[in-house]
């Protein structure tokens, strides 16, 4: 029996940043924008199912930290075939760069308890710097595999992956423990399972608890599934490591994009101003 | 001691240029530092590299020669660079925003518990004030970095912890040689020295390294073509118009995305970064991650059906109308008029 956790971020949907989504003090307004599951976090879910497929007995444990309604992903996450999920939440994790979010995760993942693998996305597509997945094996001092597209083999806790690099690929071969991230390539997450999604649509976190009236049925319907939800001491974190003072790198300034509109010359498809275009460029020796 | 280090990637048998870039960089800021500018080179058959890397300005270079350290895996680097730079102590560690350096990067930073930047389009020195603490600090790196899916920029410092850390992309700094005479002292590592067992855990099976057959880098002239295309087919037009101005093709995220070409050819944040004399971009919208990776071209020119297409904002001429006759038309007048 494997033991996995996936590591997931719920991410604002910045493919679809609009002008309400900035406030006035530069920052980002997330509420302004749809929460979606990270997308490489799906192929990462993917690769632990692909595992519990060929190894039915793996447990697989999904991990995020945020909100209190970074749930919504524990529970989406559950409906494609994770077992379990838990939710870090405080808010001494205000403001951490990728080493406290790496502290913090690495907290949870001790306190979970001995996995065998540990997988996350290559990179979050808000923040986009890719370096948690490093940063936790760093702090686990367990070894790492960046940017896995397949998992080849899996046989007496020896791990076969192929990697995606920039100019090409490579086959690599580690013995479990490991943090594997998984890139864009890796096989897309299948999708929800309807006998999961009746099971865990109750499933809350005892904060999702405690806010809405339907949630507070759901805590007397023996059925529902209670979501683990941890706090920074419950996972014995050290405070001074977390959050904006744990954080070696502060942000001095936010900058929105602006366009800058430069003087064009708008040529219509005629042949004489093509023509004439062509000319400019050739006797500006721009082109030829 | 305290000084800009410049890991460089090595790669079958030559440093890789964004290493060159970052040294330019480096060297600059070395100077307004006033320090020295430091190369880490790991790998193996490094022989005879000293001269090119000392080109750059370089005045200490670190080798380490070990079979153990090529190819590149994660453990042996973090093992290597981590051990020196506790005894070396820089200021300042760059690298590239590359398979390799967004892989190491981050391990490097965890152990030595330093800050870092990931994906810096620009390296600046400035000084910091820490209003809360009623800090100030003088000479921290700047580390500006698009984020957010490109729709803003943020400064990044790390006033506390050292080094200060930053990967940058390929393409995104300048490479310029300082001098053909200068000679950086040379120093051997001894990887032995750093090197435990469990840091070879990780075993290279297979390797397929493909260079690639597109030059988009160095070429003056570049024709970039979006999802507006419309299909591969159409894509032969814009190779057309590039065979007949010597130029190279590009892509959208969205073109690449649709299959209309090979994802080596893709422009912007996460792509390639170009800066050529003539940018043509056919059927491109102009959205902010396609801009980052080709707003330093000299010219530009946008080809599109939609007059209000944001590209055409930061181009020099607009041609409206659809791609698939204007094309034609631009290699027919330039055939007629070039002599
Ligand atoms: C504009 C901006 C710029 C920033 N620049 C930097 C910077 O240069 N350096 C820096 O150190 N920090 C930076 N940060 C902070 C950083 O975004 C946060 O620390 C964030 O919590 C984690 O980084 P990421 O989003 O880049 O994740 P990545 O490192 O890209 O995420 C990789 C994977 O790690 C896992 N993961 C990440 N976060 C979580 C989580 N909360 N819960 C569970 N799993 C998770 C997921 O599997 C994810 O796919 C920046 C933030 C902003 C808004
Ligand atoms: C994190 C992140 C990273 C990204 N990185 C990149 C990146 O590196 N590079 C990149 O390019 N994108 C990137 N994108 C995607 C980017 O946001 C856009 O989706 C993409 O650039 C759009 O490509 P496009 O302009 O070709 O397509 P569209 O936006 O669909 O534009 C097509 C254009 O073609 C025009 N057109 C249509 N038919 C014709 C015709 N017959 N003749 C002339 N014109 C015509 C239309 O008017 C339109 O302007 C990224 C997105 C995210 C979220």
């Amino acid at each position: 029996m494997y033991k996995i956790i996936v590591l997931a971020k719920q991410v604002p949907d910045t493919r679809n940043v609009g002008k309400d989504a900035m406030k006035a003090d530069g920052t980002v307004n997330r509420a302004a924008l749809p929460a979606i599951f990270n997308p490489e976090d799906l192929n990462a879910l993917e690769l632990a199912l692909e595992i519990k497929d060929q190894y039915p007995d793996t447990k697989i444990t999904l991990l995020t930290m945020g909100p209190v309604r970074a749930a919504e992903i524990l529970r989406e996450g559950m409906y494609r075939g994770a077992d379990a999920g838990v939710l870090l939440t405080d808010k001494a994790f205000a403001g951490s760069d990728t080493l406290a979010t790496s502290y913090a995760l690495s907290c949870a993942i001790r306190k979970i308890g001995e996995a065998d693998l540990i997988l996350a996305g290559r990179q979050a597509i808000d923040g986009d710097t890719a370096q948690v997945g490093p940063q936790v094996a760093d702090k686990l001092g367990i070894p790492q595999i960046t940017y896995a597209e397949e998992i080849i083999s899996l046989h007496d806790r020896t791990i076969q992956v192929k990697r995606r690099l920039e100019r090409g690929v490579e086959v690599v071969e580690c013995t479990l423990p490991v943090l594997i991230t998984a890139h864009s390539t890796a096989p897309e997450c299948r999708p929800r399972n309807a006998k999961r999604l009746m099971r865990f649509k109750r499933a809350t976190t005892l904060s999702e608890r405690h806010t809405t009236a339907e949630d507070y049925l759901a805590v007397h319907n023996d059925q529902a599934v209670l979501i683990t939800e941890w706090c920074a001491k419950d996972v014995n974190s050290d405070l001074v490591q977390l959050g904006l003072g744990g954080s070696p790198t502060k942000v001095r300034q936010v900058e929105n994009i602006v366009f800058q509109a430069k003087e064009s010359k708008v040529i219509s498809t005629d042949d004489a101003e093509i023509e004439s275009l062509m000319q400019e460029l050739i006797s500006q020796h721009t082109i030829g | 001691m305290n000084n800009v280090c410049v890991y460089c990637e090595f790669e079958e048998g030559r440093i890789q240029e964004v290493s060159y870039e970052l040294l330019t960089k480096g060297r600059s800021l070395a100077n307004q530092l006033n320090c020295k500018l430091e190369a880490l080179v790991l790998g193996e058959g490094l022989n005879g590299l000293e001269k090119e890397v000392s080109r750059y300005g370089v005045d200490i270079l670190y080798m380490a020669d070990d079979k153990r350290l090529y190819p590149y895996t994660t453990l042996p680097h973090t093992a290597v660079a981590v051990g020196l730079f506790k005894q070396t102590h820089p200021q300042i560690v760059l690298m590239g925003a590359t398979s390799i350096g967004r892989d190491l990067g981050p391990r490097i930073s965890s152990s030595l518990t330093s800050g870092l930047t990931a994906d810096c389009t620009n390296l600046e020195i400035g000084e910091y004030e820490d209003k809360k603490a009623g800090k100030k600090y003088e000479n921290l790196l700047y580390q500006i970095r698009p984020a957010f899916g490109g729709n803003i920029v943020a400064t990044i410092v790390n006033p506390d912890n050292r080094p200060q850390m930053a990967t940058v992309r390929e393409g995104v700094m300048k490479k310029e040689t300082i001098s053909d005479t200068h000679k950086a002292e040379l120093i051997y590592l001894d990887a032995g020295q750093y090197l435990r067992d469990e840091d070879l855990v990780v075993k290279i099976i297979e390797r397929h390294m493909e260079t690639s057959k597109v030059n988009l880098k160095n070429s003056s002239i570049i024709i970039a073509g979006g999802y507006g295309v419309g299909s591969k087919e159409n894509f032969n037009l814009l190779y057309e118009l590039a065979h007949t101005l010597g130029a190279e093709v590009g892509a959208s995220r969205a073109a690449v995305d649709a299959g209309f070409t090979d994802k080596e050819r893709q422009i912007g944040q996460t792509g390639i970064t170009v800066r050529p004399k003539l940018y043509i971009a056919c059927g491109i919208s102009g959205q902010i991650q396609h801009i980052a990776g080709m707003q330093d071209s000299a010219m530009v020119i946008s080809i599109n059906n939609d007059a209000n297409a944001p590209i055409n904002k930061l181009a020099d001429y607009v041609i409206q109308g659809n791609l698939e006759t204007i094309i034609p038309k631009m290699i027919k007048y330039y055939k007629k008029n070039i002599k």
